[in-house]
């Protein structure tokens, strides 16, 4: 059972180099269910890093992390892309739309990767779109819409599954400030009405302040507000 | 002064009582601090004494003598000058932020701390603010804003700053 205050996703001791740059250093987080959680740092601080290791994209070279009990770092590859299909949804600064695909069927296809019908996915993914206001897209393709109007699909996509988190990398990276706050407003309360936490990367205060908590990443290790005494 | 000058082109739409003058300022500019009658008539005498605004009519009726004030000519271009000069922008380079992270670091204790629990103030302000202009008309969507631009530049500066402890221990030790 998680609610609100549950942790969900914990990550402690996390290291994770890439060659000889370090990239994470002893990194340590937790997020709860239903909790918008900002990751803070600047460019080469190791937060993408942290991000993509608590996602399962990428593997720590040691530390621990586990998801709702289970062990994602000792996890099988294929159990570990299960996993990411059905229970985690990714917006990323840009260019995650297929291009040749509508944006009605980017939305769909997570649930047709997890075996829905062609006709069940695209109602759950206009619903989506609705909900995103973009729905008049639905027939277009990601080159002909706007940076703004791809990031609101992108959201759709990303919570069409009714994923328990939502990893978002810089989310807002690419637009102006006006459509940023919108996407940002749009994720946040799409994330709260369905219970989905959400690990957010960004360097920018303005969208950390969507948050309901930030944990700062410096030279690869994380900065609690409550270590500080 | 601003609320002089506030008060003073609120005018310009047409002639009102004080009263009608406070709640028009509070209307539009007073969600946060709603002026005080006191200051809107000791305003009102100071305009009227320079020759910005003009006694228009005395309402007699129940309670006291109700005065409506109108702009002159004066005033008209007194508003006018001050719409034009533009703001100074404010410098900030007395900074007690600043002061405390060198005092922490002449005295071994941490700074990066000081940083720390600062960021913490500062985004709990921009989250409020957040929800604020989020549930808010457009009005309070831009006063939010306004506010929220200027903690982020502070936020700015504490993240360079912190960036940049181990070579100002070097520069004040």
């Amino acid at each position: 059972m998680t609610g609100p205050g549950t942790p969900l996703l914990v990550g402690t001791g996390l290291h994770k180099s890439f060659g000889p740059t370090r990239a994470l250093d002893g990194a340590a987080l937790s997020v709860s269910a239903g909790e918008v959680l900002a990751i803070m740092g600047s460019s080469g601080s190791g937060k993408s890093t942290l991000l993509h290791c608590l996602a399962g994209i990428v593997r720590p070279d040691a530390g621990s992390i586990g998801y709702r009990g289970a062990d994602l770092v000792g996890m099988a590859d294929k159990e570990r892309s299960a996993l990411r299909r059905t229970d985690f949804g990714f917006v990323f600064q840009f260019g995650q739309l297929v291009p040749e695909l509508s944006c009605l069927e980017n939305v769909a296809l997570p649930l047709r990767l997890t075996g829905a019908r062609r006709k069940q996915a695209e109602a759950k993914a206009t619903e989506w779109l609705a909900r995103l206001e973009v729905d008049g897209l639905a027939k277009r393709r990601p080159g002909d819409v706007s940076g703004g109007q791809a990031q609101r699909v992108a959201v759709a996509r990303a919570l069409v599954t009714g994923p328990k988190v939502v990893f978002a990398d810089e989310p807002t990276g690419a637009l102006d400030s006006l459509n940023g706050e919108k996407v940002m407003q749009m994720l946040t309360q799409a994330a709260r009405e369905t219970h989905a936490a959400v690990v957010l990367v960004t360097h920018e205060p303005r969208v950390a302040a969507y948050s309901d908590r930030e944990v700062v990443v410096r030279d690869g290790r994380t900065v609690d507000r409550e270590l500080v005494a | 002064m601003t609320i002089s000058h506030t008060l003073l082109a609120l005018l310009e739409s047409g002639p009102r009582h004080g009263y009608d003058l406070k709640r028009a300022y509070d209307e539009q500019f007073g969600q946060d601090r709603p002026l005080a009658y006191g200051q809107v008539y000791s305003t009102l005498s100071r305009l009227l004494r320079n020759g910005m605004v003009k006694v228009a009519g005395v309402e007699s009726g129940e309670g006291p003598e109700r005065k409506r004030y109108t702009i002159t000519d004066a005033g008209v271009t007194d508003v006018e000058t001050w719409l034009r000069t533009p703001e100074n922008p404010q410098p900030y380079l007395q900074n007690t932020l600043y002061t405390k992270v060198v005092l922490a670091l002449l005295s071994g204790r941490s700074a990066a701390d000081v940083l720390n629990v600062q960021r913490g103030e500062h985004l709990d302000a921009m989250r409020a603010l957040t929800k604020r202009k989020n549930g808010g008309d457009l009005a309070d969507q831009l006063i939010c804003d306004h506010a929220l631009f200027h903690l982020e530049a502070d936020l700015r500066w504490l993240e360079l700053t912190a960036a940049r402890l181990g070579e100002l221990e070097k520069a004040v030790r």
